[in-house]
């Protein structure tokens, strides 16, 4: 098999190195003068805007009482595919129910939305908030009063009906 | 209060020289002012490095140590901070050696280069530059061309394939260019016929800049300028994508930074080159005060002025080139090298030459006319230059446009080899 070499003649405007030295000047310039136009986000100072339909940690929503929405009725640790809601539910004199203990451990959660849309009660959100550090793995597990402390937007979740979310 | 007032009064222009124990201590602080303001640039410039390269790719650049102004300093301290480390098996000697040789001569460049206008005091007329020598620009010569042996013996050293590589590229690359170098400087000497940087700026004062007078010149010299500090489009001795990172590979902390500085130091120096031979060195524009006289100490701040604004426009020339263009190919930085620029400095020394003599026979004196024929040659010059690279070979592509007689040749070896293989088969 012979090695063919294929020679291709271009025209002077394609190939001339001087040409292509003065118009990449040129363009490096002209981008060194944009002074208001830079692509950097600042960060700590700046954050660029997120989805809303971001999954991020949980939230619980509270009453106007300031109690937890939650009724215990089990449905999202049934479905969380992770498994990683622990709930106990009680019941009070008036047969109410509630939940005694609900925690989530953060690091187990893939951010499934699952708790979200299953939740009769619209009680368990999934928030719009990304900042998460803590110092060791148990911070991480969310208990029921940190859950209803957290104040950051939740998710909105995807309509059907508007599928762009406009 | 008094004494500084007096100092930037105006003065007599032929005001003795200064001279005995003020000499000895004027001298001192001249070195000592000098050797902190280019070590203190030296460092801004990496930030200004830094910024501009930030600039160009719209990022914002440095900009959270004291707002950006204290990042020198912050890396400064990171590098005396760091780990030395010494790999196993290198010539310690040389190793050590290697980064100040790559630093000094970049540094005693420096004293011969004019600064300013003199600077009239009581003690006499001061000069302003560190050591006023006779062949002063020899001396440039001679020490810039020392610089490549700290890139060699570091590569040599490293006891690295990488470093070696880098340093032999770098000793290849230095040496072609510092002949088409030395040659495009012919022609400023032999227009000044002195080799005293002083008075090729004096020339330059009466006779126009020589950016003018020998634009190809310029240009070679600072394409050769580019090769000799190893900045890119020619930084092959370092080439961190195919070398790591050439002759340093194996340097650290306050030794690598010394190569950096070196870097920066040898930038500033040819950018200072420049700024001399070709425009005007620490000449006002526009006036001839600053060369005849009265002189002052307001005449000689606005001089200093002047060249330090000459120097960091080059200074930035070379930053915007390093981020635009990408690097040369090997054979394509040997053959620009040795195929047209010392070809053409060596026609074009001829050429200047020719027409010096052509205009003393004319009986024509250096000014307006003799800077107009001079001037209007080498844009002739430049445009037939121009258009023999546009649609030359040598810095194009490997894709460029072939000459007939390659294609043809190409084609007969294309067809040599399809004969032989119908033949074998």
């Amino acid at each position: 098999m012979a090695i063919t070499v294929r020679v291709v003649d271009r025209p002077v405007e394609e190939v001339s190195y001087i040409r292509a030295t003065l118009k990449g000047m040129g363009r490096t310039l002209s981008h060194l003068l944009k002074f208001n136009d830079r692509a950097t986000v600042q960060y700590p100072e700046e954050k660029s805007a997120i989805s809303p339909r971001w999954r991020g940690t949980h939230r619980m929503l509270t009453t106007e009482t300031g109690k937890a929405k939650c009724v215990a009725c089990g449905l999202c640790p049934t479905v969380c595919p992770a498994n990683c809601i622990k709930l106990v539910p009680g019941e009070d004199e008036e047969g109410n129910r509630y939940p005694l203990v609900c925690e989530i451990d953060e690091f187990r959660c893939i951010f499934c939305c699952y708790c979200q849309e299953v939740c009769p009660e619209e009680a368990i959100h999934v928030g719009r908030h990304y900042e998460n550090s803590e110092y060791s793995r148990d911070g991480f597990v969310y208990d029921l009063q940190r859950l209803m402390d957290q104040s950051h937007p939740v998710c909105e979740m995807w309509d059907p009906e508007d599928p762009k979310g406009e | 209060m008094n004494v500084a007032y007096a100092l930037l009064q105006a003065a007599d222009p032929n005001l003795p020289p200064i001279s005995g124990t003020p000499f000895f201590l004027f001298t001192v602080v001249k070195m000592i002012i000098i050797f902190t303001i280019y070590m203190v640039g030296v460092a801004l410039l990496t930030l200004a490095e830094r910024k501009i390269s930030a600039w160009i790719q719209d990022r914002h650049g440095p900009n959270r140590v004291g707002k950006g102004w204290l990042q020198p300093a912050a890396d400064g301290l990171k590098n005396f901070m760091k780990e030395e480390t010494m790999p196993a098996g290198v010539n310690k000697p040389l190793f050590f050696l290697a980064p100040i040789i790559a630093f000094i001569p970049a540094l005693t460049a420096w004293c011969v280069i004019p600064f300013g206008a003199p600077l009239p005091t009581r003690w006499g007329r001061i000069d302003m530059v560190v050591a006023d020598l006779p062949v002063g620009f020899l001396f440039v010569l001679a020490l810039t061309s020392l610089g490549v042996y700290g890139i060699v013996l570091a590569g040599w050293s490293s006891n690295n394939k990488y470093a070696l590589l880098g340093g032999l590229r770098s000793s290849a690359q230095m040496v072609s260019y510092e002949i088409s170098m030395g040659m495009a400087t012919i022609p400023v000497l032999l227009l000044v016929g002195n080799v005293s940087l002083n008075s090729i700026i004096n020339q330059q004062a009466w006779g126009g800049w020589n950016v003018v007078n020998l634009t190809v010149a310029f240009l070679i010299f600072m394409v050769a300028a580019f090769a000799e500090t190893n900045r890119l489009p020619f930084d092959l001795p370092e080439a961190e994508s195919e070398l790591i990172a050439g002759y340093h590979t194996e340097y650290s902390a306050m030794k690598f930074s010394l190569f950096f500085i070196a870097e920066y130091a040898n930038m500033v120096t040819a950018s200072a080159l420049m700024a001399t031979l070709f425009f005007g060195g620490w000449d006002v524009p526009f006036t001839s005060r600053d060369n005849i006289g009265p002189y002052s100490g307001w005449l000689t701040l606005l001089s200093i002025g002047i060249f330090l604004f000459k120097i960091l426009f080059f200074v930035f020339v070379f930053m915007w080139i390093r981020w635009t263009l990408p690097r040369f190919r090997y054979d394509q930085l040997m053959s620009l090298g040795w195929k047209l620029m010392i070809p053409l400095a060596l026609t074009y020394i001829v050429l200047i030459a020719a027409i010096m003599l052509g205009l003393s026979a004319a009986d024509i004196q250096p000014g307006m006319l003799y800077a107009t024929i001079l001037g209007s040659t080498n844009v002739a010059i430049l445009l037939i230059l121009f258009a023999i690279l546009d649609r030359g070979r040598i810095i194009s592509p490997a894709y460029g446009r072939l000459h007939p007689r390659e294609l043809e040749r190409m084609r007969q070896v294309t067809r040599r080899a399809q004969m032989a293989a119908e033949a074998g088969r």
